[in-house]
């Protein structure tokens, strides 16, 4: 089995990152209501994708391989 | 023949291996890699010689170590001349060494090594400036190391233990031997071309001679050049290769470059949880203060409210009492009285009493029957 090389990375860092951010405006600045309930929405949203991708029980190893034309795939590792 | 009958001290036996040590083999020339090298005050001169299967401390009296010229660094390989014998104290076995002679075709490697670094360095490529911090959660890691090594073996086992999320993509590359240092190039620019947050180079232990790849220059220079910040894992103790020097963060083994740069997915768990209570706390808090501001609103009502009543109060009061100023009754109180007609008319003129007409004085507890005389 093989797929793209480029295939979208999960953004992991950038939800933790963007769950800080809201975590912060949450606790510090001085929102109304309907605004603090949106923040609210997407922190839960960012809080379950985060959960789910730490739930990953064992990485995944897969090798680079290079075709006479030059194109990199990925193959899963043998063994 | 029971134990008792011929029992040997510690010292009997140290004494009788250290005569048969010292007998049977006379001066004689090693080579060897110098290690743990150690010049001690007294002068002498200790540390140990090993190649790749065996290894024996060594001794360098005063009187030789003078006559030795510069100290041997650690790491150099050396000729040298000695015999061996037994350390009594400490029942080891050691060699005492007498003379030193460098090995020439070290000499040519340290010389072509000195120079690549003064190359590489004159382009900046070992400033602090230039090191990159490691990402914090790295989802793709792509490690450039051999598929055969124990390396690889070790890095996916750690990674397994400690970062599970993430995903391994394995840039296979010879690491030592003939073609290795272009089999590395090629895997770094490989790198470039990946979606990757992290590169992790390196190989497991080995002799000092198999580290060449990782001193060389055109692969220093790839190192360099890979967009992503760079742990290199060369495995050995007591040698920094160059490649060392140009990655962004070094790591002694692969195992520990695992450890360096990737998160233990339990701290980051329980950050996440902290993250979520944090969250659920911060909504509470603006509910909150929310229904408190309501509540203080309804406070501030209640009292403009209240302050609109007792102003009213106040003016009615005020007028009620300029009313009774304005009474007449308030009038008669102080002796006044007022004269009326029969019909009730309040009399005010002299032409108002025609002589003998009766009229009322009222007063301020009652009428008085009068007449105009």
């Amino acid at each position: 089995m093989t797929n793209s090389p480029s295939g979208k990375p999960a953004p992991l860092a950038d939800e933790l990152a963007r769950l800080e951010e809201i975590v912060r405006r949450l606790e510090g600045e001085d929102l109304d209501l309907d605004t603090a309930l949106a923040l609210f929405e997407q922190g839960v949203a960012c809080l379950r994708s985060a959960r789910e991708r730490l739930a990953a029980a064992e990485v995944r190893v897969r090798t680079v391989l290079e075709d006479a034309n030059g194109t990199l795939r990925l193959g899963e590792i043998d063994g | 023949m029971g134990p008792l009958d011929e029992v040997f001290s510690i010292s009997d036996l140290t004494t009788a291996v250290k005569t048969v040590l010292d007998g049977s083999l006379g001066p004689l020339w090693v080579r060897g890699e110098v290690l743990q090298f150690k010049a001690h005050r007294s002068g002498h001169w200790y540390f140990t010689l090993r190649d790749a299967a065996a290894q024996v401390r060594c001794c360098m009296w005063r009187t030789y170590s003078q006559r030795a010229g510069r100290a041997p660094v650690d790491g150099a390989e050396v000729f040298a001349q000695g015999r061996p014998t037994l350390y009594e104290a400490k029942g080891e076995f050691q060699f005492v060494v007498t003379r030193f002679l460098p090995t020439a075709g070290i000499g040519d490697q340290q010389r072509a090594l000195e120079r690549v670094k003064a190359a590489l360095d004159k382009d900046g490529l070992f400033d602090a400036a230039r090191k990159r911090p490691l990402p914090r959660y790295p989802s793709r890691v792509a490690i450039v190391t051999s598929t055969d090594g124990a390396a690889l073996h070790d890095i996916v086992t750690v990674a397994s233990a400690r970062w599970p999320a993430a995903e391994l993509l394995v840039v296979a590359s010879r690491v030592q031997g003939d073609g290795a240092a272009a089999d590395l190039v090629a895997a770094l620019r490989r790198v470039n071309r990946l979606r990757v947050e992290l590169c992790i180079v390196g190989r497991g232990g080995g002799g000092r001679e198999d580290l060449a790849a990782f001193n060389d220059e055109a692969v220093c220079r790839a190192l360099a050049a890979v967009r992503v910040p760079t742990v290199s894992a060369v495995g050995h103790e007591t040698d920094i290769t160059l490649a060392d020097l140009v990655a962004d963060v070094r790591a002694p083994t692969p195992s520990a470059a695992a450890e360096l740069a990737l998160p233990d997915a339990r701290a980051v768990r329980r950050f996440v949880g902290d993250l979520g209570a944090r969250l659920a706390g911060g909504l509470a808090r603006r509910t909150r203060l929310a229904a408190e501001r309501l509540e203080r609103t309804g406070d501030r009502l209640e009292v403009a409210l209240n302050d609109g009543l007792v102003r009213r109060r106040h003016l009615a009061d005020r007028l009620a009492a300029q009313l009774d100023a304005l009474s007449p009754l308030r009038v008669l109180d102080r002796g006044y009285a007022v004269p009326r007609g029969a019909d009730g008319r309040v009399l005010r003129l002299l032409a108002d009493f025609p002589h003998g007409s009766p009229f009322s004085l009222r007063v301020a507890d009652g009428d008085v029957p009068a007449h105009a005389d």
